[in-house]
Formats: C-alpha cells, sequence, structure tokens
C-alpha cells in the first residue's frame, strides 16, 4: 500500500473513532456541557487532560526546536512538565473542592465582584483564542503535507470535525474523545522514536539511546551527545549539550524566565484548570494529576531524544551531500517550503552551517537551478551556511529520513491531528463557556432557562470555531511563536490571583483587578514592542517569550500592595476561602 | 478557624513548601543554575546537568505529585477531613 493510501486509511479510521465516541458521549444538560457532569473517573481525566496539554506545538514541533537548540531546548520540556508541579499542590485541589463551571466563576465569586470576572473572562477568552490559532495552523500543516490537499482546505475540515464533537458533547464528548486522541498521538510519537532509537543505538527506550553509544557509522562506539557536540564544533554550531555558550546560545537568566513564564504559564490556562473541575472528589483532583504529569512524561522525555536522533540523522544525510543524489524525501519537502537550499557556491553539494542561509521564510521564485533545485527570491546571507531547515519538520519528517515504513509516516499524521484537535476542542469549551456561562448567564440573565443556556452554549462554540479558523487561515506567526504569547499572558493574569485567593485571605477585590490588569497590560505591551515593533528586550534582556514571569511578579506585588491598602473581603468570602482548604464535603460542581 | 483545622493546614504547608523546594532544586539550580558544574559528572553518556535539564528533572515531577497526594491522603484521615 502507498503512503497515500496509508494515511486516507489511518487518519479516515481516527477520525470515525472520534465521531463515533462523542456521539455516544452526547450530552442534554449544562453540567454535562461544562463540567463532563463532574464525574469523570481520575485516570481517564489525566489522559484527557494530557491530550488537552499536549498541542500541535508539543507534537509537531517541539522535538524539532529542541534539536536545534541543544541544551536550551530544556526550558521547554521542565516548563510544560514543571508547571503540574504547582498544579497539583497550589491549585487544583481547591478550585476542585469550590466547585464551579469556569475560571472565571472563581474568581468572580472569590473576589466578590463582577468588575473581577469580567477582567478574567476577557483574559481567558484572549488566551484561548491565540493558543487555538496555533492549533488550526497544526491540523491544515499536517493536511497539506500528508493527504495533499490545501493547507486552507485541511484547517475547514478539521473545523468542522472540531465543532461537531465539541458541540454535540460538550465537555463530556471532549473529554472521552480527547483519552482516545491520547492514545493515538502517544502510539505515533513512541513507534517512530523506538525504531530510530533502536537502528541509531540498538537501544529501544529512546530514553536510554539518548545517552548511549551509536552501532554503525563513522562514529560508532562513541557516544551519541558526544558525536552531537562534536559535529555542532566542525560545522561551526554550539556545542549540543553546552549551556548558555557558543553561537546564538540564550543567557541563563533568559533561560531562567522562560523556564518559569512557562511553568506557571501552564498552571494558569484555563483549559488545564477547567479538566479538574470534571473529576467527582478533591482526593480524585489530586491524583489526576499525578496520571495527567506520567502521561504527558511519556511524551516529554522522549522528545528530546527524538531531538537529537534527527539532528543527527539529518546532518549525516544532508551535511556536504550533492542535491543531485540527495534522498527524495528532500525534494517532497521542498514542495512544502520546510526545506529548501541556496547553493550559494554554485558546486551543486549541500553545505550545512552555523546561520540563517537567507533572510526570513523561504519565498520561491518558481523556477528550478542547474541540479533541479527550487530558486530562491530571498536575499541571501553572507555566511556559507546553503540550507534552510524548519523546526517543523524533525517530527514530521524524520520517519522517512530514518527509511521507516509508510505506515509508521500515516500514524505520524494521525497523530499530529490528534495532538492539535484535542487542545483545540478544550479551548473552544473555555471560549465557548466565557461567553456562554460566564457573561450571558452570571452577568446578562440570571433567569435563563436549562435549555436555552445549553443552545448559547452551542452556538458559541459554533462562532469560536469559526474564529479559530480564520486565525488558522491567517496565521499570525508560526504555531510556537504563537503559544508562546499564550503561556505569557497566562501567567501573569491568571496564575497570582488565584494562588493569592486561596493562600491569602486578605487579598481583596480591588487588588485582584489591579494585579490582573498590569500583570497582563506590562506582558502585552512588552510581547508586542519586542516582538512586532523591533525594539531590542530592554528588561535584564529578557526575551519577549520568558517575560510572563515579570508580569506574574508585577500582577502578585500589585494585588498584595492594593490589597493592604483597601478594605478586607466580607466575612461569607473569607469563609470560603476556609472552606476550600478542607477537602471534604465536595460534591458536584454546581453552576449558581 | 479550629485549632485542628489549623495544625491540619500547617502541615499541608509544610508539605508544598518541602516538595516546592525540591521542585526549584532539580529544575532551576540543577538544570539551570548550576548546569556547567554538573557537567563535569557523568551519568553514562549524559553530562550530569544537561540529564537534569532534559530528564531528570520531569521524572523528579512526577514523584513529587505522587508524594503530595499520598502524604495529603493520610493526613486528610488523620485529622477526619476526607471524603
Amino acid at each position: 500500500m502507498s503512503l497515500q493510501a496509508w494515511t486516507y486509511l489511518i487518519v479516515g479510521v481516527t477520525f470515525a473513532l472520534y465521531i463515533g465516541i462523542a456521539w455516544s458521549a452526547r450530552v442534554k444538560d449544562t453540567k454535562g456541557f461544562y463540567v463532563a457532569g463532574g464525574g469523570v473517573p481520575p485516570l481517564a481525566n489525566g489522559m484527557a487532560t494530557a491530550a488537552d496539554w499536549m498541542s500541535a506545538a508539543s507534537f509537531i514541533s517541539m522535538a524539532g526546536m529542541i534539536s536545534f537548540m541543544g541544551y536550551a531546548g530544556c526550558m521547554y520540556l521542565m516548563g510544560w512538565t514543571g508547571g503540574y508541579v504547582l498544579l497539583a499542590l497550589l491549585l487544583a485541589p481547591y478550585l476542585r473542592k469550590f466547585g464551579k463551571f469556569t475560571v472565571p466563576d472563581f474568581v468572580g465569586d472569590r473576589y466578590y465582584s463582577s468588575a473581577a470576572r469580567v477582567v478574567a473572562l476577557i483574559c481567558a477568552i484572549f488566551v484561548s483564542l491565540t493558543y487555538v490559532a496555533g492549533q488550526m495552523r497544526g491540523v491544515g500543516i499536517v493536511f497539506s503535507r500528508f493527504l495533499e490537499v490545501d493547507v486552507n482546505t485541511g484547517v475547514v475540515i478539521g473545523m468542522v470535525l472540531v465543532f461537531f464533537y465539541a458541540g454535540i458533547g460538550g465537555m463530556k464528548g471532549i473529554t472521552w474523545t480527547q483519552v482516545a486522541q491520547y492514545c493515538v498521538l502517544i502510539t505515533a510519537f513512541l513507534v517512530p522514536a523506538i525504531a530510530i532509537s533502536a537502528k541509531l543505538t540498538g537501544n529501544f527506550l529512546p530514553q536510554i539511546g539518548f545517552g548511549s553509544t551509536l552501532v554503525d557509522g563513522p562514529n560508532a562506539g562513541k557516544y551519541l551527545l558526544d558525536t552531537l557536540n562534536q559535529i555542532g564544533t566542525d560545522l561551526g554550531f554550539a556545542e549540543y549539550t553546552a549551556a548558555f555558550s557558543g553561537p546564538g546560545s540564550k543567557p541563563m537568566i533568559d533561560v531562567f524566565a522562560i523556564t518559569m513564564c512557562l511553568m506557571v504559564g501552564t498552571a494558569g490556562l484555563p483549559h488545564v484548570i477547567i479538566r479538574f473541575y470534571t473529576v467527582p472528589t478533591v482526593r480524585a483532583a489530586r491524583i489526576s494529576a499525578f496520571y495527567a504529569l506520567i502521561f504527558i512524561a511519556i511524551l516529554y522525555t522522549t522528545a528530546p531524544a527524538l531531538g537529537a536522533f534527527a539532528r543527527y540523522t539529518l546532518t549525516n544525510v544532508l551535511s556536504n551531500a550533492s542535491y543531485a543524489t540527495a534522498p527524495s524525501w528532500f525534494k517532497n519537502w521542498e514542495k512544502t517550503g520546510l526545506l529548501a537550499w541556496m547553493d550559494k557556491n554554485n558546486d551543486g553539494v549541500i553545505t550545512y552551517r552555523a546561520g540563517a542561509p537567507f533572510k526570513g521564510k523561504p519565498i520561491f521564485s518558481g523556477e528550478t537551478g542547474p541540479a533541479g533545485q527550487r530558486l530562491l527570491k530571498n536575499e541571501a546571507t553572507d555566511n556559507a551556511n546553503e540550507l534552510y531547515i524548519d523546526n517543523d519538520i524533525m517530527v514530521l519528517a524524520t520517519p522517512e529520513i530514518s527509511q521507516l515504513p509508510p505506515w509508521v509516516i500515516a500514524l505520524v499524521a494521525a497523530g499530529g491531528l490528534a495532538a492539535a484537535l484535542s487542545t483545540a476542542a478544550g479551548l473552544l469549551l473555555v471560549i465557548s463557556s466565557a461567553i456562554s456561562h460566564d457573561l450571558y448567564y452570571r452577568i446578562i440573565n440570571r433567569e435563563a432557562s436549562e435549555q436555552k443556556r445549553l443552545a448559547i452554549g452551542r452556538v458559541m462554540m459554533g462562532i469560536a470555531v469559526l474564529v479559530a479558523g480564520y486565525f488558522g487561515i491567517n496565521p499570525p506567526g508560526f504555531v510556537a511563536q504563537v503559544v508562546a504569547f499564550a503561556f505569557g499572558l497566562a501567567s501573569s493574569s491568571f496564575f497570582p490571583i488565584i494562588v493569592l485567593g486561596i493562600f491569602w485571605k486578605r487579598a481583596t477585590k480591588e487588588g485582584a483587578i489591579c494585579g490582573m490588569i498590569a500583570g497582563i497590560t506590562f506582558t502585552m505591551v512588552y510581547i508586542i514592542q519586542t516582538k512586532f515593533m523591533g525594539v531590542a528586550p530592554w528588561f535584564m534582556n529578557i526575551s519577549p517569550e520568558g517575560i510572563g514571569t515579570v508580569g506574574m511578579l508585577l500582577n502578585f506585588a500589585v494585588t498584595v500592595g492594593v490589597s493592604l491598602v483597601t478594605a478586607a473581603p466580607p466575612a461569607a468570602v473569607q469563609d470560603m476561602v476556609e472552606s476550600v482548604r478542607i477537602p471534604r464535603g465536595a460534591g458536584a460542581a454546581v453552576d449558581h | 478557624m479550629e485549632k485542628s483545622m489549623q495544625r491540619y493546614w500547617k502541615s499541608n504547608l509544610t508539605y508544598m513548601t518541602i516538595l516546592l523546594a525540591i521542585w526549584a532544586l532539580v529544575s532551576y539550580v540543577f538544570g539551570i543554575l548550576l548546569v556547567n558544574e554538573l557537567n563535569a559528572f557523568h551519568l553514562g553518556g549524559f553530562p550530569l546537568g544537561f540529564w537534569f535539564a532534559q530528564q531528570g528533572s520531569i521524572y523528579v515531577f512526577v514523584v513529587l505529585i505522587l508524594a503530595y497526594f499520598l502524604l495529603m491522603d493520610r493526613l486528610d484521615k488523620k485529622f477526619d477531613v476526607h471524603e
């Protein structure tokens, strides 16, 4: 069977599975729609949280980013897992005991204020929309490469599918499809990683193979990581395992800030937090955080190994190879613009060195050169590098580069789609619930009937899908960059005021509102200045991806400062804070 | 707040503080601040600091969450606040 046929088969089967699950989990009330009826078993919730969490960026881009960054890739690895420790210890059990539907619900009730609720819901919508755009784009990229449809058509197919199962099943449908999507995505990630690890190092566990010796080739018997360091030095890159030194590496303070921002952002992302509203008890919330992190850690400890394997294989195959004899996958990926070659010295040989080969992303002129390569219109840089490699190619192309069978490559396509769709669905639910529950029911119409609220929830889901699709077709940046934006905003808005709300009874509504506004405004202005207006990072050289850490500290400081000079919260609120600290009596989530 | 509830909350805060200290130690101290110093040591083919940054810290995070679950499960029963 051809690759194309395998891809249609595997993607088709998984899509049918998601639709089947969603249909059997369709819901009739708001409790099912927003929190899956509150009866999700902890193990299933852990799996759903993991799928919810691991986005197109985790699946498609992360291993590739690590393979180009070497050591500094640790900021994604620690950042996107360490946040679960904060979540499990500081937030999940208490929010579960509090037992409402959404994050703005907690903020509104704890800070006894509709204004705080509105600020929180705007933050929730903003964070989720930024994040969901990246997912839709991820769906489009996978479709365009593997199913040979246009990126925009791919986005539309993804939209229809997500709307179908998130709209009819709400949180309940999303939860159970996410369980299935986790199984698909983890298999798709592990199969090629294990195969490549066995091939390169003779060790089936990528986590061990990563630190083992190579079995053949010119470097047989040498440790993989030592070999990568050597290759790096030879070609003018930084050493793979070296920290804070070599060309293009980040300073320690920046690695620190970005790691912190991603951790805190993880704990503050509404689509992750609401997953803990779906379990029956506080105890179940604590243990499901553990299951979630185990399921996440399986991918996150494999990704850096895969990154290293891919870097080694790619450099070996392409460096100093002649274009005319380059393997067929090179030309396939050249078509997608994720690979490009500019023969600066006209010798027909691919020279791979440090630095960008030309300015910006590839723009092809439509003509072909003497070796048959696609010619570029970009302005060449003055270094010797001739090869452009997009981060995203590492996971998507490595099975092909390593000559794995077509069904493995097809499985990777299905895995990428599962990762993107599961995260998109969770985010869309947050957007839908922020408007239909927090804004419409809690603020505008307290008398709305159950039927009406459910209908509005579904309509909002449809609108959110359309908006997300629009951003997927007209993307504001590449997948991981957009996601980094969402983390900065989540860490500087929600995390401080939720933690203070639980651990400090004296935190007041004035404090929380000022804190959220100060944190998110500072972070947003800094990101816009440095990313879009060309201003150099002016605060301690911290890059825009890490500035959420400063925004978070600012939010903490402002909330505490303003709380101390304003009147203490009413007694009822202080009693509520005491009650969330005690597990007993956590009934199912309620909507009033 | 009742006396016993104050003691319950204090134990909870102690557990949290200890576990978060370990969390910061393996990630920020071993994985970032002292990474170059630890890289002088090796774990198989891994420089030790690099291993903490890309593998070890994640394993520790998983163990920390499990430890908190077990500790709190026992504490809840001791103070009779379990569900």
